[in-house]
This record gives C-alpha cells, sequence and structure tokens, in this order.
C-alpha cells in the first residue's frame, strides 16, 4: 500500500513540473481560455464519481453522494471545454477576415 | 480471465488521457492552436470516462446515465448561454463545481472503506481527509468568489479580525478532527463536523477580500479545484486524476504569482490584508486645489481623428459598460483614417486574468493588436492619445511616484506620459485601491464623463463626420 502512495506522490511532482513548464509558455492574452480550460480537466474527477458510484452497491448515501459528484463533475467537463471552444473560436476567427 | 484484459487496458487508457491533456495544453500557447489543442483535452476527458465504464465494478448503469445527462444538458445550456462579461463568475462556479465533485467522492470512499475497516489504513486515510478539506474550501470558496462577482455578496473587503481569528479556530479544529480520525476511530459525526467546518472556512478564507483582488482568488481557487481532483486520485490511487490535477494545480498557481506580481504584492497580503478599505479617507482632502479638464465628444473625435498613434486601455468599467464592441467601432474607424491603434492590457484589468483579452477577442479585434504594459511604456512619449475605458488604479502614476503609496511599486500603464490621455469615467470617484488619481488633474489629461459605452459611440459618430 505505501508503495501505491508513493508512486502516487512521484506522478504528482513530476505532474506538476511538467504543468509548470507548459503553463508559463501561453500567453498573457489566452489566460482566460486557459483557465477555463484547465478547470475542465480538473473535472477528471468524474472519474472518480463514476468509481463511487459504481462500487455503492446497496449503500444509498454512497450512490447519491456519488451521483450529486457525477452531476457536478460532468457539468464541469461539458460546460468548461464548449465555454473554452466558444472563447477559442473567437480568438482564431479574426485571421480569416 | 478475460477480465484481466480489461484491467491493463484500462490504466493504458487513462495514460492517453493524460497525454492528450499535457498535448493540449502545449496547443494552448498559441490563439491559433488553442481551438484544436481545447479538443484534443476534451477527447482525453471522453477516453477517461470510457475506460472507467469498463471497470468491472461497475454493474448498473441507469444512474450513472441520469448523472451523466443532467450535468450534460445543464454544462451545454451554461457554456451556449453564458455572456463573455460574465466570464469570471462562469469560472468561479465551475471551479466551485470542480472541487465539491473531488471532495465528494472523497466522502463516498471514506463511507465506502468505514463499511469494512474500524481505523482507516494511514494512507487513504490522509488522502481522504485531504481530498473533503480542499473539495469543501474549494467549494464553498468558489460559492462566495461567485456571489462577489455577481453582487449578492458584498464586493468590498471585509477587514475584521474576528473573521482571521475565527479562521484560525476552524482550521485547527478541523485539523484535529482529521488527525482523531485517521490515527483513532472513524466517526460519522467527527467526519460531518469536518467537512462542515471546512465549509466555513472556505467563505472566511474569500469574505474579507475585495472585488479587484477577484482576479488572484478566482486563479488561486482554479488552483484548489486541481489539487482537489488530484487529492480524489490518491484516494482512489488514481494516476489519472493525479496527473490531471498536478497539471491545473501547477496552472492556477502560476496565474496567481502573474496576478501578484502584476500589482506588486505577495499573496500573503492580497488573502489578508483586507486591501481598499482603509486609505478611502485619505484620497479626498487634496481635491479642492486642483481642477480635472472635461472634454466632449466633438473635441475628442478632433484629437483621435488627427492623430498618428492611438492606444486604449480597458478596464473593469469596459466589462460593466459591455463597450467592448464600441471599442472595436472606433478603432476600426480610426485605423480607416490611418491612425495606428493597439490595445494595453494590464495584466489585473478586470476581474480574472485574461479577462479583457476574451472581450475584446469577442468583438473581434486582432490578437496582433493587443499589446502588454511593458510593450507600450518605453515608448509611451510618441503616443499621441491614450484612451483609458474604465480602468482606474492600472494608470495610477502614484504606484510610480509615490512608494509609500498602498499601490507604490505596482506595474501600470504610464498614459500619464502620453501626449493627450482621455480617461472615460462616470465621475472623479477613487478606483478600488481607495485613493485619489493624480492622473485626473494633469494638463495633459482629459476627462471624459459619462458611461463607456456611451461616451464611445458619441466620439465614434463625430469622428464620422469629420
Amino acid at each position: 500500500m505505501e508503495g501505491t502512495l508513493l508512486i502516487g506522490l512521484y506522478v504528482f511532482v513530476l505532474a506538476m513540473f511538467v504543468g509548470f513548464e507548459l503553463i508559463t509558455k501561453v500567453p498573457p492574452t489566452l489566460h482566460t481560455p486557459l483557465m477555463s480550460g484547465s478547470n475542465a480537466i480538473s473535472g477528471i474527477s468524474i472519474v472518480g464519481a463514476l468509481l463511487v458510484i459504481g462500487r455503492a452497491g446497496d449503500a444509498h448515501l454512497m450512490r447519491w453522494i456519488g451521483l450529486a459528484a457525477l452531476i457536478l463533475a460532468t457539468i464541469n467537463v461539458v460546460g468548461g471545454f464548449l465555454v473554452t471552444d466558444r472563447m477559442l473560436q473567437m480568438f482564431k476567427s479574426k485571421d480569416a477576415s | 480471465m478475460e477480465m484481466s484484459g480489461f484491467s491493463t487496458v484500462i490504466p493504458l487508457a487513462y495514460l492517453a488521457s493524460a497525454v492528450l491533456f499535457i498535448l493540449g495544453i502545449k496547443r494552448l500557447s498559441h490563439p491559433e492552436t488553442a481551438a484544436g489543442g481545447n479538443r484534443l483535452a476534451a477527447i482525453g476527458m471522453l477516453l477517461a470516462v470510457i475506460a472507467t465504464l469498463l471497470d468491472r465494478a461497475i454493474l448498473d448503469f441507469t444512474w450513472i446515465v441520469a448523472g451523466l445527462a443532467v450535468g450534460g444538458l445543464v454544462g451545454v445550456v451554461m457554456a451556449r448561454t453564458v455572456k463573455m462579461t460574465a466570464m469570471p463568475e462562469m469560472v468561479a462556479v465551475f471551479n466551485g463545481f470542480g472541487g465539491a465533485a473531488s471532495g465528494l467522492v472523497a466522502v463516498g470512499e471514506y463511507l465506502r472503506e468505514m463499511q469494512s475497516a474500524e481505523v482507516l489504513a494511514i494512507d487513504s486515510g490522509v488522502s481522504i481527509m485531504a481530498g473533503t478539506l480542499i473539495g469543501a474550501v474549494t467549494f464553498s470558496g468558489s460559492m462566495i468568489a461567485f456571489g462577489k462577482l455577481q453582487g449578492f455578496v458584498t464586493g468590498n473587503a471585509i477587514s475584521n479580525p474576528l473573521v482571521k481569528f475565527s479562521a484560525g479556530i476552524l482550521l485547527g479544529f478541523a485539523l484535529v478532527l482529521a488527525v482523531y480520525l485517521v490515527g483513532f476511530e472513524s466517526n460519522l459525526v467527527f467526519y460531518w463536523s469536518l467537512i462542515a467546518a471546512a465549509l466555513i472556512l472556505g467563505v472566511l478564507f474569500v469574505i474579507p477580500i475585495g472585488g479587484a483582488d477577484m482576479p488572484v482568488v478566482v486563479a488561486l481557487l482554479n488552483s484548489y479545484s486541481g489539487l482537489a481532483a488530484a487529492s480524489a486520485g490518491f484516494v482512489l490511487e488514481n494516476n489519472a486524476l493525479i496527473i490531471s490535477g498536478a497539471l491545473v494545480g501547477a496552472s492556477g498557481l502560476i496565474l496567481t504569482g502573474i496576478m501578484c506580481r502584476a500589482m506588486n504584492r505577495s499573496l500573503a497580503n492580497v488573502l489578508f490584508s483586507a486591501f481598499g478599505t482603509t486609505a478611502a479617507s485619505a484620497g479626498r482632502a487634496t481635491d479642492g486645489d486642483r481642477v480635472a479638464t472635461p472634454i466632449e465628444a466633438e473635441d475628442s473625435a478632433m484629437v483621435l481623428g488627427y492623430a498618428s498613434q492611438v492606444i486604449f486601455v480597458p478596464g473593469y468599467g469596459l466589462a460593466v459598460a459591455q463597450a467592448q464592441h464600441r471599442v472595436r467601432e472606433l478603432a476600426d474607424l480610426l485605423t480607416e483614417r490611418g491612425v495606428s491603434v493597439r490595445y494595453c492590457v494590464h495584466p489585473v484589468a478586470g476581474r480574472m486574468p485574461g479577462h479583457m483579452n476574451v472581450l475584446l477577442a469577442e468583438a473581434n479585434v486582432p490578437y496582433e493588436q493587443l499589446c502588454e504594459p511593458e510593450d507600450v511604456n518605453p515608448d509611451m512619449e510618441n503616443i499621441d492619445v491614450a484612451v483609458v475605458v474604465g480602468a482606474n488604479d492600472v494608470v495610477n502614476p502614484l504606484a510610480r511616484d509615490d512608494p509609500s503609496s498602498p499601490i507604490g511599486g505596482m506595474p501600470i500603464i504610464e498614459t500619464d506620459r502620453a501626449k493627450t490621455c482621455i480617461v472615460i469615467k462616470r465621475s472623479l470617484s477613487v478606483g478600488y485601491a481607495g485613493i485619489d488619481n493624480p492622473l485626473f488633474y494633469l494638463r495633459n489629461n482629459r476627462m471624459f464623463f459619462g458611461d463607456a459605452s456611451d461616451a464611445l459611440a458619441r466620439i465614434t459618430e463625430e469622428v464620422k463626420q469629420l
């Protein structure tokens, strides 16, 4: 068990470094889409929500909690990616004109 | 035996989605590739969801389909209908939802582990408590931030020592509970108390922070929503969540740092100093002997129409007046007349990082015309007219000239050094920082009193007459 936690920490720290490297290259113009897009990525807890519902079995409370988590995470993911797309289309379209 | 095939495929699919997230963010570094990058990330998310549904623990799909349908529908409607000026509110709400979802995942896991064990294993216990705390703080903090942006909750900084004191007590209380729950026994009442404490803590954390510091808060909560997802990943021992959470956490932290630097203040100062409440009375006294020169539409049009270099400096007032299209119309008209027009955007203008850029993009301003303070300041003397639309503190020369001022040392757009500066503003009132702006009384400055949208429309009409 301790091994898994440790590996998780390795992954976490290395991913943070990747994140720092990537995000310092994003220009200020795109900071709002970056926020809403990365926010949609943090909706990855949708995976956790699915697992909670799946593992709930007959435990009602757990199932409801999983459902609430799933709805919120899905709003976050779907809404987040769509609104980011809407914004980025506006950034792009000018070049055509 | 077939099942064991899935148990390798699933982690590999998670790895693929993490790679897609990274490639997606990488493509966000340029306006041309950004939309594609966002789609890559969305595909990564879809892949992660499909992989999870293959998990053999999931037997009943009715609840899952219902949850996905409801959440998906609400998400689509919100994304389609939100106004671009309301993006900060939208991001705040989504941060909150993400945090709440991650927190609830931790709650669900706690309930599950309680069924099987008297005392939690130390590693999953720590992850669950961290996930619960961060998720709850992110949720309630984001909701308060949303309320402040929307105007439900006072946008003023509330400086009350009692707030800090109770926040400290609550944090201590929550930590003691967490240690007890992990180290000694599982206890549902204590666990609910922990959640309640964390929720109140989130409220107390955002309440003292004033409206114009919202870019920092929204960025920081963005980071928290990532950390919440990562801690849910530790709870579930799921690397997809850990990686994505870490990426978002890093992103939010960098933006927070950029915002703080743009105000020349430390994060601690933003979070704890209740900026903008104390100095409000100080500025007024000196108004008496100075006169701000007003200007009308006709004269503004003359100055602008015959200029060769013009910059527009947008601020929160532009968003409030929804004046982004009006600015573009005027700028286009000037460009047709041969005037070189640029938009200079201060990093903390508006209520979230990049807020002004999105509004200008909505109005079809080419991003090549956008520039940053350090691009413009060095040759400000050559700028014929600087038009300040609804900005105040970011053009306040006191930041440069008076180190003892509350905004001393904050990098500004030095429109006071332009040949002429026109400030479009409703009144001479102080900005968010609560201090007087000497720019208004300079000899090369003109005040255009009125609503930004209306003022710009009138100037545009007059330019057409030239």
